[in-house]
């Protein structure tokens, strides 16, 4: 039992080394820590309410009173912007779990049971994958309305294909092999059989995907609040910021372009680290981005 | 590819039966008296069972009737007519540009792969694809708009009404929407380039003597393409997700801009129609993938043959 712990602790270590291994990793992990930390803090270090409108301020350049000027309603660009990092952050993380959560399901079921189930379930993910992952969100959008929560969860069933197919190839790569057999013939259900047997050999490809996924669901979601159909308009999103600066792109270009460069950076680094964890629990495509 | 358009059009079809609230009301307001509210519905058919409905809805549609639109009251075809071509239009002219430059820019890394040139390359590739595309629209037009004032910031003009017109107009929601493509093609191609540089016939190709240029281009490039011809179809489905966007940034009246409004207004027969050409056009896309898949690698045919 000990040498067992000491060995998982091995492989953690190993996968660290070999994940922080690269210097720019270490940089985007810094980056994103930071961000976090300052989207957790928010409430107590931004100067004003992201939601106060203040007509006596209204778009005002960068002061010592307002450290990135006021937008067109005389709230504080800075305050949003921390604001709005929460709910990047909160809708990037829901919406890959949710993906996650029910992709993984479909896929393994799939795969698992084969026949009729796997034909529905890949059929009907086909026909998902067909529509842009904008569309399909859009649509989603305008039935059941945005808001974080809602926004959160279409933007994870629109990526539920991506997960479905990846997670069907996994288990059935696996599936044939003789431990499994072994666990079958002991007597094991098939439910214990997927998720104490099959699903932990199948988990680095799902770790890799979910943190490539993160990016760029924050990505769809800044996406769909800028062209109005994300976050509603008092909550501060990144999206909806970019949004309103357009409109005054002339009088205070500054508006419009910072939130986007957070959203870069953001997702930039993000990328990186996605692209880190792949390096190192993937080691077959080591060096070749 | 038959049976995939069947379950996307139930599934937009559903979308009516998913709305919270009613489909009457949405179309004529709150205060509409009980006789006209009975009278609508019956004659949107929503008094008929599902099945039905789907049935009816669906030789509509076929027969290119995709119902009225509640906001505009108008039949959603004529919305669509003049805007359906545009994004359709921006979508295709942006892979024919995306593809040529990021297969090249693509060679170009995976031949010098580890001097300078390769590192701009890739570490510009990686950065282009994580921009939001309407961020690029708005820096773009801040620079040569609001700046220079040099290119119109909104418009679209058809290039046989006004040739001039429509190249300034198109410059910058092309470079915006061809961006992310050519910086994904050209990602792809180092990656497949350098997978088949490693192999044998290229080798074998060096050793005959063969120029650089024909061992670069015709032996490892025909031999690359075949991973990047295979992702054509799921390319155009992004440049159409994309289109919605630079639609939206430069004020182009496209299906993107139309489908924005029709969400905020609830119009779900302007957003079924949009969903269903979009998954269209992405089907045929898939379908020319496989036909040209053919044409860059002939193994598929004689496999098939035998």
């Amino acid at each position: 039992m000990a040498k067992e712990k000491n060995y998982r602790y091995e492989g953690i270590s190993r996968f660290f080394r070999a994940m922080f291994g690269r210097k720019i990793v270490i940089i985007c992990t810094a980056i994103v820590l930071i961000i976090i930390v300052l989207a957790i803090l928010a409430p107590v270090i931004a100067p004003y309410d992201p939601a106060a409108t203040d007509y006596y301020h209204m778009s005002q350049k960068p002061s010592m009173e307002h450290l990135l000027g006021t937008d067109a309603l005389g709230r504080d660009v800075l305050s949003r912007l921390l604001y709005g990092s929460q709910v990047s952050l909160i809708v990037g993380v829901i919406a890959v779990f949710v993906a996650c959560v029910i992709g993984s399901l479909l896929g393994m079921c799939a795969a698992y049971f084969g026949g009729v189930v796997d034909v529905v379930i890949m059929r009907t993910n086909e026909a998902l994958r067909c529509v842009p992952a904008v569309v399909l969100a859009m649509a989603l959008v305008s039935v059941f309305g945005g808001g974080v929560r809602n926004i959160a969860i279409i933007l994870g069933i629109s990526t539920v294909p991506g997960y479905a197919q990846m997670m069907r190839a996994q288990v059935l790569s696996v599936v044939r092999r003789d431990y499994v057999t072994a666990a079958r013939l002991q007597g094991n259900s098939s439910i214990r059989l997927l998720f104490k047997h099959i699903l932990p050999n199948c988990l680095s490809p799902l770790i890799v995907m979910m943190t490539q996924q993160v990016g760029s669901t924050i990505l769809s979601e800044a996406g769909l609040s800028f062209l109005g159909v994300g976050i509603s308009v008092p909550t501060a999103s990144w999206g909806t910021m970019v949004s309103e600066g357009k409109a005054v792109l002339l009088e205070n270009p500054m508006l419009g372009l910072i939130p986007g460069f957070c959203i870069a950076v953001l997702v930039i680094s993000l990328n990186t680290i996605g692209d880190g964890v792949r390096d190192a629990l993937d080691p077959h495509l080591r060096g070749e981005i | 590819m038959l049976i995939v358009m069947l379950i996307i059009s139930f599934g937009v079809f559903m979308l009516v039966s998913l709305l919270p609230g009613d489909a009457v009301y949405a179309m004529l307001g709150d205060t509409i008296s009980q006789e006209t509210y009975d009278m609508v519905y019956h004659e949107l058919g929503l008094d008929q069972p599902l099945l039905l409905r789907y049935g009816n809805w669906m030789l509509g549609v076929l027969r290119g009737d995709f119902g009225t639109s509640y906001q505009f009251h108008m039949p959603v075809v004529d919305l669509l007519k003049t805007r359906v071509p545009i994004t359709i239009f921006l979508s295709i002219l942006a892979t024919l540009i995306a593809m040529p430059l990021g297969v090249l820019f693509g060679v170009i890394a995976a031949v010098h792969r580890g001097k300078k040139i390769d590192t701009v390359i890739t570490l510009t590739a990686n950065a282009c694809s994580c921009l939001p595309q309407f961020w690029i629209g708005i820096f773009l037009m801040y620079i040569f708009s609001v700046q220079l004032g040099w290119l119109p910031s909104f418009g679209f003009t058809w290039p046989w009404e006004n040739f001039g017109q429509h190249i300034l107009e198109l410059i910058m929601p092309i470079i915006c929407l061809s961006i992310d493509g050519i910086a994904g093609i050209a990602r792809q191609t180092r990656s497949s380039m350098l997978e088949s540089i490693r192999q044998d016939y290229v080798r074998t190709a060096w050793s005959k003597g063969l120029t650089e240029r024909s061992v670069i281009y015709i032996h490892t490039l025909k031999n690359s393409m075949i991973p990047i011809v295979s992702l054509l179809g799921v390319r155009l489905s992004y440049m159409v997700g994309g289109s919605i966007f630079v639609e939206s940034v430069f004020s182009i009246p496209g299906m993107g801009s139309l489908l924005v409004r029709a969400i905020t207004s609830k119009d779900i027969p302007v957003v079924q129609a949009c969903v269903l050409l979009t998954a269209f056009v992405t089907c045929a896309a898939y379908i020319l993938t496989d036909l040209l898949y053919v044409l860059v690698d002939p193994r598929i045919k004689l496999t098939q043959k035998d």
